[in-house]
């Protein structure tokens, strides 16, 4: 657990001053980067990318639930499975321009997810997770129940958008802008959310929920709501993942996406911004990499890394990126701070 | 500043931009040695049992560059996994198309993956053959002019059977048992459609199954009660298995229909019992490869001596190492016939000029035609009866453009 | 009435396939506080050893207890190599652990004895019994009593046996057991010995049924969550009479709702799950764990 920056000795403030700058810094030059990108890969790569980015934010839902407020979520796919389908719906049952549909698959989940959140309030670790295993499971056959608005097992088949206003970008490289800008958005805003009050009260609630009541947080309401936000993140990547993907089907959201976004939360680092995005790449480029290692049996080695992983870095991506530059920062002879 | 910098690199990265792609291969990958063929098949996931065909494929296209290619160049084989998930099949199709720069996509498997692809592949140009499903919607060359299926489609065989109900069977009375998926409601569409106006009287009762449930018993249990004497029976070999033997313990006798899918001696009706199996109805369009009526057959032999040769891993009872050698013989005739011109215009074309071929793993007189209004390669089947001992067939061979 | 009791009968035969394996799921959990993601392809994965002994002329009993004994040892060396080093972790890196694990022992199967599902024998005779106008398999009745049997067992050593005390006691409180002479972490090892040999035996039971390939027990996992779930994840025996009324309630729901007919089952099997978490948490037979604040 990190030491807020009021307990610090006066002498550390200048140094953690010039920390932030540099991190901002960094992080202008990454979004920097991103955006050159798509003119510097093929169509196939920018696909690739655009994905990372769904998945980042999926996982960043996924990782305000889970890392940042303890509930734990086995069940996400439910809402990234809501939010595509909220697209395909709207696009092609009532030809809703597709940007409406995004911010409409946001508020919905949002809904869900408050809705789901409150009897969750009495279920904790295990049988939270039970619980929403059940819901992630229950996805499948209930899109297929009601064919007359999902298209049952067909699945609803969608037109990839073209970049609006005549802008020379390909529909790649718009949908890649489209979802990076949702990103930094989303990104900020959750950042910004979990260093304040709101934050503060959400972590608190995981430690030590009886104490965080005694000292006035009103667990339950800020439990639901975060179930919310996290499902609202979740679904607006599902909406973009209904664009990229340009299809819905129920056989693309079973169990195993719910297990793949909690492996991205746990890989890339709970309770972290960052960890988010290290664990998007994991989740998509890892599973190419090990069938480029093994063909006969390619998610053995997948297997391999989730274990070497969590044996190296048991708090993630972001844990181990976190320590190492702890470990730079710490000037020679200063004892480790407590 | 910090703003300043970013709009200069937003301009020049703008700029690259504009400079657009490279021009394009006129034959992309087709060179003087080698033709290119991209394919994605579930290797793993819920359907990985499908993964043998794209692996029979591959050693298929094996003998035939051991046998010196076609017209002079060897076939460049790339198959990737999809899991089944369409998501990962538009990511892997994309990955053959744009990275790899295949000729063309071959087999690619499953209905809610091809139509992940449909339009992309469309858009693209690029021929997406022989696609590995039975859904209807693959014969469409005027709104979708690139892409083919292969095998007769499962609407069509749902027909036949109820051609069949209708013409045999007085007063019946129908029970459904389908899978809850495309598969199984293509079964269902097909065959009421073929029992027209007629379906709403005829059917009594319709039960579904997921691939994930365990047992059908308790379906059958209540298709026994609803006083059925019918049974179309849309099931994959697992829940055959379990159906056909569920009915005989339970003594119910129906008139047994057993969709293509699960006809096979080795791995449904034995396991099942072949007493209780007795007066099973099938269509077929392949010779199944555990039926003992073939035994001595050139065509068979062939195929045994194939997959003890080069895919000696593969089971010998499996019907999907017929399917997956017969459509390879169908690919290879095809790009026989485009001689040297190995553009994606011209596969296309002679995909779309088969007249006639005959296979040595297809039913005698069943014979593969496509034309430029036809893109449905094998649409006949005939029926059978399991007498006991094999699948003795019967009657005519039903052409799917003749059954209206 | 016929129907309804060849229905309850039916599920009953399915339940406890569910049963048996939810009373794997549960042994691990009491023993380790963790819920092993893998105990189904664990389960999977020796009953196809279990088919290569048969394969190669084993009589049946000698190759059931040969493995029995392999996933004994199997999982005891599981518990020692792959998860002692992630033991003292954040709860989700052992999940994640044992979810690396289920994809690991999924893959070799399916690498090794390839996809296409293969028929698994069972030890009772294959005609079906009748009774009144009741039909059920000779297996399913068999398996049943063999799941029953197992339990017994185990409620016997974890009763009355030094080893099974010292079991429990590590479960319990590893610090005091520590104190007191017992090797907590061998007895952690023993818990994923004994639940993977539990997750054998219903491999064992389940394949004559539903076929072995890799993804066979994929399904039935779920079923299995939502039967200890129902009967208390701190009840073994509730476990398995929770698989037997999972199996029953699913198959009374298909049959005589009509509006979900079959295409719900296992939404209702999940439904199941949420009520009873909602209602009653600790399952109809478990107790509820008092934890100090």
């Amino acid at each position: 657990m990190t030491v807020p920056d009021a307990v610090l000795p006066r002498a550390a403030a200048p140094a953690a001053s010039a920390a932030r700058s540099w991190r901002l810094a960094g992080i202008v030059l990454l979004v920097a980067g991103a955006c050159v990108l798509p003119f510097t890969v093929s169509g196939f790569r920018v696909f690739q990318f655009t994905q990372v980015a769904i998945y980042a934010i999926a996982v960043l839902g996924l990782n305000i639930l889970t890392g940042y407020n303890g509930q734990i979520s086995l069940g996400h796919g439910a809402f990234y499975a809501v939010g595509a389908y909220t697209t395909a719906i709207m696009i092609d049952r009532w030809s809703v321009p597709y940007g409406w549909t995004i911010p409409a698959a946001g508020v919905l989940c949002f809904a869900a997810g408050f809705f789901f959140g409150i009897p969750a309030l009495r279920l904790e670790g295990l049988y939270l997770a039970l619980a929403t295993f059940a819901l992630a499971l229950a996805v499948p056959q209930i899109l297929k129940y009601f064919e007359h608005w999902t298209g049952g097992s067909q699945g609803i088949v969608l037109s990839k958008p073209e970049a609006p206003l005549g802008l020379p970008l390909t529909a790649d490289q718009w949908l890649y802008f489209l979802t990076l800008a949702c990103l930094v958005l989303l990104f900020v805003v959750a950042a910004n959310l979990l260093s304040g009050r709101t934050g503060r009260a959400i972590v608190a609630i995981r430690d030590h929920r009886i104490a965080a009541e005694a000292m006035g947080v009103n667990s339950a309401l800020y439990k639901a709501l975060t179930f919310g936000v996290s499902a609202a993140y979740t679904g607006v990547a599902g909406a973009l993942s209904g664009l990229a993907i340009a299809f819905v089907a129920p056989d693309a959201f079973n169990v195993f996406l719910s297990i793949t976004l909690l492996v991205g939360a746990v890989i890339g680092g709970l309770a972290s911004v960052s960890g988010p995005i290290y664990g998007a790449l994991f989740i998509q480029f890892v599973p190419n990499w090990a069938q480029d290692i093994s063909k006969a049996a390619p998610w053995a080695i997948y297997g391999v890394f989730l274990i070497v992983f969590m044996y190296v870095m048991p708090h993630g991506i972001s844990g181990a990126v976190r320590l190492a530059w702890r470990r730079l920062r710490r000037p020679a002879g200063t004892p480790p701070a407590p | 500043m910090l703003i300043r910098t970013l709009a200069l690199v937003l301009a020049v990265a703008l700029g690259l931009g504009l400079a657009g792609p490279a021009g394009a291969q006129q034959t992309p990958g087709v060179t003087a040695t080698e033709v290119k063929i991209g394919n994605t098949n579930p290797y793993s996931g819920p359907a990985s049992a499908y993964g043998t065909i794209g692996k029979a494929i591959g050693a298929y296209f094996k003998k035939v560059n051991e046998e010196g290619g076609i017209n002079g160049r060897k076939i460049n084989y790339i198959s990737y996994d999809d899991s089944y998930s369409p998501p990962k099949a538009v990511e892997m199709v994309r990955r053959l198309i744009e990275q790899d720069q295949v000729a063309f996509v071959f087999q690619t498997l499953g209905t809610p993956t091809n139509s992940a692809i449909h339009k992309y592949v469309n858009q693209q140009k690029v021929p997406h053959l022989f696609v590995a499903t039975g859904a209807t919607k693959w014969n469409d060359p005027k709104n979708y002019p690139w892409t083919m299926g292969w095998q007769p489609n499962y609407q069509t065989e749902g027909r036949i059977y109820a051609q069949y109900v209708l013409k045999n069977v007085k007063d019946a009375k129908i029970g459904i048992l389908y899978q809850n998926d495309d598969y199984g409601k293509d079964y269902l569409k097909g065959f009421k459609d073929g029992l027209g106006e007629a379906a709403k009287k005829l059917v009594v009762l319709e039960q579904t199954y997921e691939v994930t449930d365990p047992t059908v018993d308790s379906q059958i249990v209540n298709l026994k009660n609803s006083g059925a004497n019918v049974f179309f029976n849309i099931t994959i070999p697992k829940f055959a298995v379990q159906a056909i033997k569920k009915a005989h313990d339970i003594g119910w006798k129906p008139l047994h229909l057993l969709n293509n899918v699960s006809s096979s001696l080795g791995t449904v009706l034995k396991p099942a019992g072949l007493e209780a199996s007795r007066g099973l109805i099938t269509a077929l369009y392949m010779k199944e490869i555990t039926d003992p009526q073939w035994r001595s057959d050139k065509g068979f032999q062939d195929w045994q001596a194939w997959m003890k040769k080069y895919y000696p891993e593969g089971s010998l009872d499996d019907q999907a190492n017929a399917y997956g050698y017969s459509v390879s013989q169908t690919m290879v005739h095809v790009l026989k016939q485009a001689g040297k011109d190995l553009s994606r215009a011209n596969i296309m074309k002679q995909a779309a000029s088969i007249k006639d071929l005959e296979l040595p793993m297809l039913l005698p007189g069943i014979r593969i035609n496509t034309s430029a209004t036809d893109f449905a390669p094998i649409e006949q089947e005939q029926l059978a009866k399991f007498d006991g001992e094999r699948w003795v067939l019967f009657g005519e061979i039903y052409d799917a453009a003749k059954l209206k | 009435m016929d129907i309804f009791l060849q229905q309850v009968v039916s599920g009953i035969a399915t339940g406890g396939i569910y049963g048996a394996l939810a009373l794997a799921l549960v042994m691990i959990y009491q023993a380790t506080d963790v819920v092993n993601f893998a105990q189904g392809e664990m389960a999977m994965f020796s009953t196809y050893l279990a088919w290569t002994l048969l394969n190669a002329g084993v009589p049946y009993w000698a190759a059931f207890f040969a493995t029995l004994a392999i996933a004994l040892v199997g999982g005891i060396v599981i518990e020692r190599v792959v998860i002692r080093p992630v033991e003292n972790a954040p709860v989700l890196a052992i999940v994640i652990v044992c979810i690396g694990l289920l994809v690991i022992l999924n893959s070799l199967a399916g690498w090794i004895y390839t996809y296409i599902q293969k028929p698994f024998p069972s030890p009772f005779p294959e005609r079906p019994i009748r009774l009144g106008g009741v039909v059920f398999g000779a297996h399913d009745l068999g398996a049943i009593g063999v799941a029953v049997v197992v339990l017994v067992l185990l409620y016997l050593f974890f009763r009355f046996t030094p080893l099974g005390l010292a079991m429990r006691a590590a479960a319990q409180n590893p610090v005091s057991s520590r104190l007191c002479g017992i090797r907590v972490g061998w007895m952690l090892a023993l818990g994923w010995g004994l639940a993977a040999l539990v997750g054998a035996v219903a491999g064992m039971m389940i394949a004559p049924v539903v076929f072995l390939d890799p993804n066979m027990m994929s399904g039935i996992l779920i079923y299995a969550f939502a039967s200890a779930t129902l009967g208390g994840f701190t009840s073994p025996g509730g476990a398995v009479l929770g698989g037997l009324i999972v199996g029953v309630v699913e198959n009374l729901v298909g049959t005589y709702v009509t509006f979900i007919g079959t295409e719900l089952k296992l939404t209702v099997a999940l439904a199941i799950i949420i009520v009873v978490l909602l209602v009653k948490p600790s399952g109809l037979f478990g107790h509820a764990v008092v934890r100090r604040v």
